[in-house]
């Protein structure tokens, strides 16, 4: 279960949109599977009938009166984007050529 | 000319507010003494000279006309890189943040200006609070002032350097793992974790969101009550926040009444965690709670070695969920050139700009949330965690609080454990419990092992911090370790 391949690391550097080299993956093979190893000691609890915890503190939702109250102005809202219009952020295009999405 | 980065947070509030010195040259003093001196330790990443002097002008002028002043009126606090602040940058000590102008401040950066604290810049970090050593830093290593061969701690390194230094005489940093407590422990300071939901995250930048909280830095444990005090309290614009009061007394904690028949649980599993030459120094710390008046006995509590686990799955699981928003697209950086497409430019500006042990713990986390594994880990450790704290809130109904050494060994070297992992995450053996569990929990200097300092922790019932922070400072009055202070903070 703890054995980690540079599959794995391929398959999750994608998922988390990360562009690793290959020193970098076949460094995190063996530093994930060195730490994966440590996490197998949470298999040796027995842990039935215990439900997962979300929060440590009893939390409540939180509701107000559907009142409108200001917005961050948006000159402050694009202040710090690397490339805005005065209006939006600005990104390069989303679509590729050929109409399909990116 | 009076030496005023020697003096405690209470002695300067009580200088400035009876006319005695001005905030001005109180502030001019420590920013002299950064300037002279914090080279040798890095502990500041800016330092915000005008308008510091602004911010003291103004304090002495209202203090002049006869006008009310806050709890903190006149003293110098800084800021951990991670908290928002309309002043200044906000970078989390990560390039993807560098040049970061916060549009808003955080709600503790708020309540400091409210209590007339003067804000002295920001302190260096470990990236993203990720690090027990402030080593992961995209801006420079900050040193230990005890010895500058060694680590700070982490993550909150830069706000415990900055106070066992004397560049000021109080500070806020954040812990998620032990990110104020260990650098406490390794800078032979004060430092409190308070109870989950106690300070306000708005404007704290998230790192594991059920597990981070923003807390004080000092010298003792009276002037880390007054700081505490001035922080806490319930907030609206934070969804996690607790409707509990800020008890009074926390502002001058030198007058809260000493505790009597405090009993005290040491974890027996603690003697097979601590190296052998760590035992004699933890048993005087024992002796010394004992001579207090304290009772000291040992208890069972399960599930201490399997919460480190518990916590790299965790909080690497929320943490990459959180650090998902850094896409250079609406604020931070992005990396020159043309991108195909906008996923082109995500991977690039993310894989660019974050540094090594953030990309891991983003890896970890996204693994262990992956379809097929997300039973296995992250389910499975959020049960070991209610077994934890089902195993602690349980423990404490026979004790005032639970007992142990905050870390298994003092500072170790810069660049010793950089490259192991593992290694590095073992030095929270001992405090990852009170995060998973949302107990408060400080670290107090409780002696010294080969002249670095040493931390004890108590960790107590919910709420519970008054009582802590009155335990510590009881300890305060029956021994001096916290007392000591680096050469580098006598001679500069």
């Amino acid at each position: 279960m703890s054995k980690i391949t540079q599959n794995d690391v391929e398959y999750v550097a994608g998922l988390a949109q990360l562009d690793l080299d290959d020193a970098a993956k076949s460094r995190l093979v063996q530093e994930m599977s060195d730490i994966l190893s440590y996490m197998d000691k949470l298999n040796e609890l027995d842990t039935d009938g215990v439900e997962p915890m979300m929060h440590a503190m009893a939390l409540t939702n939180i509701f107000r009166e559907d009142e409108v109250k200001p917005s961050m102005p948006r000159e402050l809202a694009l202040r710090g984007a690397p490339m805005h219009d005065t209006e939006y952020f600005m990104v390069p295009k989303i679509l590729d050529a050929e109409g399909g999405g990116a | 000319m009076t030496a005023w980065f020697e003096k405690t947070g209470h002695e300067i509030r009580d200088a400035v507010a009876s006319g005695a010195v001005s905030a001005l040259d109180v502030t001019q003093s420590y920013l002299d003494r950064i300037d002279a001196v914090d080279g040798k330790v890095g502990a500041y990443t800016q330092v915000w000279r005008e308008p510091a002097l602004a911010q003291a002008a103004a304090i002495d002028a209202r203090a002049k006309a006869g006008q009310p002043l806050g709890a903190m009126a006149g003293v110098p606090v800084s800021l951990k890189e991670l908290i928002c602040t309309t002043e200044g940058h906000t970078t989390c000590s990560s390039r993807i943040l560098q040049g970061f102008q916060s549009p808003y401040n955080a709600t503790v950066t708020e309540k400091l200006l409210a209590a007339d604290a003067i804000l002295l810049g920001k302190v260096n970090m470990d990236e993203f609070a990720m690090g027990s050593s402030t080593e992961n830093s995209a801006f420079g290593v900050t040193r230990n002032p005890w010895d500058t061969e060694r680590v700070p701690g982490g993550s909150s390194g830069g706000s415990a350097a900055a106070v066992s230094a004397g560049y000021v005489p109080v500070s806020l940093g954040s812990d998620t793992g032990g990110s104020i407590r260990q650098p406490a422990a390794f800078c032979g300071i004060t430092g409190l974790k308070p109870t989950y939901g106690r300070v306000s995250r708005y404007g704290l930048v998230a790192f594991a969101s059920s597990l981070d909280q923003i807390g004080p830095f000092g010298r003792s444990a009276v002037d880390s009550a007054r700081l505490f005090a001035c922080i806490a309290g319930y907030d609206p614009m934070d969804a996690t926040s607790a409707e509990q009061e800020v008890e009074k007394e926390l502002f001058d904690l030198e007058q809260a009444e000493a505790i009597r028949g405090a009993r005290l649980a040491v974890p027996s599993v603690v003697a097979k965690l601590l190296p052998d030459d760590m035992q004699k120094a933890f048993q005087a710390t024992l002796e010394e709670f004992r001579e207090m008046g304290a009772q000291v006995e040992e208890i069972d509590l399960p599930y201490m070695e399997e919460s480190l686990s518990a916590y790299y799955v965790i909080a690497p699981a929320e943490a990459s969920s959180n650090l998902a928003r850094y896409d250079g697209v609406r604020y931070g950086q992005r990396p020159e050139g043309e991108f195909e497409n906008i996923s082109h430019l995500t991977t690039r500006t993310r894989s660019e700009m974050f540094g090594k042990e953030v990309k891991r713990r983003i890896m970890l986390g996204t693994y262990t949330l992956s379809a097929g594994y997300y039973d296995a880990y992250y389910n499975r450790a959020q049960k070991v965690r209610t077994a934890l704290r089902n195993a602690y809130v349980e423990a404490l109904k026979d004790f005032t609080a639970i007992l142990t050494p905050t870390t298994p060994a003092p500072a170790f070297k810069i660049g010793e454990k950089v490259d192991d992992p593992v290694a590095m995450y073992l030095s929270d053996i001992f405090t990852v419990s009170a995060n998973l569990t949302g107990l408060p929990s400080l670290s107090v200097p409780s002696g010294f092992h080969q002249g670095l300092p040493l931390g004890a922790q108590l960790l107590g019932r919910p709420f519970s911090e008054l009582t802590l922070l009155t335990l510590a400072r009881d300890y305060q009055r029956a021994t001096n370790h916290h007392q000591q202070t680096p050469e580098l903070a006598v001679r500069g």
